[in-house]
């Protein structure tokens, strides 16, 4: 059998594809979720079937109401004890990641994080050839995966592999499992719900700052660009180190991860550790005074130049624009600049 | 509260990753080493917590002998003694960097609280902490971005906290982490263990008496040679970049037409 985790409530499609591609032809996939999880189990069980994961587990025990990395991670490795599936694969949200890795801690397993690619040994050793992500996604590392269970977690930009998925009927079986008591000393015991409206890491344009915006009072222009374009500002490490922007406003390796449509990289030289925050954008334009700067390089556009110049005037532009379109209906406005013309 | 913080020395990138020949690792003949900036925060809140309440800060690292320069920054941060496990590599699978870590901690008095990063800069597997704090029977926070710590809170052994957690020695943490569905507040009492990241504080430079008294620091040096576990390294490499090279849109303030067009094109003015 192959399992799937499914801790957040969330049914990730590409898993069951994955698992499937793993699984020998009889070998069933099922799946794994929490009594607690505050999705209905038929509602999960519907869309794996759709998938054809032909069973899904609920787990039951008082100390599985409220999320608790100890509490789940226990829970989960008492079901790979009863059903000892051949492999366990989770999404690698934060929930997924962390129950599986309380789990393979208590089992005594090996386990795979950030995978881009699974699949099955040819030698039939019954190991894993896997490829995952390090240091953010700059490097790629293949590994070799051998355990009498297996565990992995399965990042977004997964290679599907293209198996048939027969539809089935996904059975739900809820089962009670014991928890150690004393794993109620690491359950949630409160929460704060995250402000609505846009964050770094949902929203459609990013207006980040760098070294060469040179303070925090630099920011002024990018905060009032990125209002402009209907995003937010982020910013790079030597922003936060300097304590020109708070540590959430940061894009990199060891701040927030995004896929912005647009992302604006102001004055940002664009090291490693920074360029594997916003790498998964659609469009970067980057504006440097250094031609040479790596972001200037792997952006989508580039602006050699000061920000301090080179923004105001942009926003200038657009302001220009807007106020020309507004007043293009009226007489003695001038007229808005035909799209494409470049005046130098 | 004495403090064992586990750190690791990795290699500090510029905007390339070079890759030794046979590519089975990173290139590391060119380039800097420093401490993973979760793991720097980690030593900063240490030094922090115990100059608030007592105790002792111990730095942990497990890989070469060279990963002394990365202890020594930490006692140049203010930690008070410093622990290297040698395996004579960084490049171990999690299990084996458990068994490392545990090696370490063996002679070790047991700590109030064990602090990791929560996951390397480098392989970024993020597992150490979970492995080593079960081995400890600690209970063990990840991703924490805030830590507060009342001393001699509840006195009484056994008792229960308003916060659920079981209290036995009066130390009471409360740790908070930013999740996608919003903040998750813990509270745990000492002993403990938490995997902390960067956002946690603004860690501080060494200053030169520091780095000065670091320097001559005695390191307790612990030799090991962990059994690999179950997951092996067969080579690194570069994902294919597939981007263009980017398009210029010309130089200061007189690029801000093009920029502008290209921001109607993308629908975004």
């Amino acid at each position: 059998m192959q399992l799937i985790v499914v801790a957040d409530g969330q049914v990730v499609p590409e898993l069951p594809a994955v698992a499937r591609s793993l699984a020998s032809r009889d070998e069933p996939v099922e799946a794994v979720a929490f009594a607690g999880t505050g999705v209905p189990a038929g509602d999960v069980a519907g869309e794996l079937g759709g998938y054809g994961v032909s069973r899904l587990h609920v787990v039951r025990h008082e100390l599985l109401d409220e999320y608790g990395p100890e509490a789940w991670g226990s829970a989960l490795a008492t079901v790979i004890d009863w059903l000892g599936p051949a492999g366990v694969l989770a999404s690698a949200s934060h929930r997924d990641t962390e129950v599986l890795t309380h789990a393979a801690a208590r089992a005594g397993l090996p386990l795979a994080t950030n995978c881009v690619r699974l699949a099955g040994e040819e030698d039939g050793s019954g190991a894993w050839r896997l490829t995952r992500t390090r240091s953010g996604g700059v490097l790629l590392e293949d590994a070799e995966l051998t355990a009498p269970v297996k565990l992995a977690t399965v990042a977004a930009a997964v290679e599907t592999p293209q198996v048939p998925l027969q539809p089935a009927d996904c059975e739900v079986t809820e089962s009670a499992v014991d928890v150690p008591p004393e794993l109620a000393r690491t359950r949630v015991a409160e929460r704060v719900a995250s402000e609505t409206g846009l964050s770094l890491s949902t929203a459609p344009v990013v207006v980040s700052g760098g070294r060469g915006v040179g303070g925090a009072e630099g920011f002024v222009v990018l905060e009032e660009l990125a209002e402009r374009l209907g995003g937010v500002v982020g910013c790079s490490r030597v922003a936060t180190n300097n304590g020109w922007r708070p540590h959430r406003d940061q894009v990199g390796l060891t701040g927030t991860k995004i896929a912005a449509d647009l992302y604006i990289a102001c004055g940002i030289s664009g090291a490693t550790q920074h360029w594997v925050g916003c790498m998964d954008s659609a469009a970067i334009l980057a504006i440097n005074t250094d031609p040479e700067a790596p972001m200037m390089q792997r952006a989508t556009y580039a602006v050699e130049g000061d920000v301090h110049e080179v923004v105001p005037a942009v926003l200038a532009e657009i302001r220009r624009r807007a106020d020309g379109a507004a007043g293009s209906g009226r007489s003695g406005v001038e007229e808005p600049a035909p799209a494409g013309s470049s005046r130098r | 509260m004495d403090i064992v913080v586990c750190i690791k020395r990795v290699p500090a990138f510029g905007a390339q990753v070079p890759l030794t020949d046979d590519g089975l690792a990173v290139d590391t003949r060119h380039l800097g080493f420093t401490i993973g900036p979760h793991e720097e925060c980690a030593v900063e809140e240490a030094v922090r917590l115990a100059a608030a309440h007592g105790g002792r800060v111990t730095v942990l690292t497990v890989g070469p002998e060279e990963a002394g320069e990365q202890l020594r920054y930490a006692l140049a941060m203010g930690a008070h003694q410093g622990v290297l496990v040698d395996t004579g590599t960084t490049d171990l699978d999690p299990e084996a960097t458990a068994t490392a870590v545990l090696a370490g901690l063996a002679d070790e008095p047991a700590p109030d609280l064990l602090l990791f990063g929560d996951a390397s800069a480098d392989a970024g597997h993020g597992q150490v902490g979970v492995r080593v704090a079960l081995a400890c029977g600690l209970p063990i926070v990840g991703g924490v971005t805030g830590i507060e710590a009342e001393s001699g809170a509840v006195p009484e052994n056994g008792a229960v906290a308003e916060n659920g957690a079981v209290t036995e020695n009066g130390a009471t943490l409360r740790a908070t982490r930013d999740t996608p569905g919003g903040t998750e507040v813990f509270g745990l009492s000492v002993p403990a263990a938490v995997a902390v990241k960067e956002g946690l504080n603004l860690p501080r430079y060494p200053t030169l008496p520091g780095r000065l008294k670091a320097k001559k620091a005695a390191l307790r040096t612990v030799t090991c040679g962990p059994e690999p576990g179950g997951l092996r390294t067969l080579g690194l490499r570069r994902p294919a970049d597939d981007r263009a090279g980017a398009i210029p849109l010309g130089r200061g303030a007189d690029a801000a037409p093009a920029v502008v067009d290209v921001l109607a094109e993308l629908g975004k003015v």
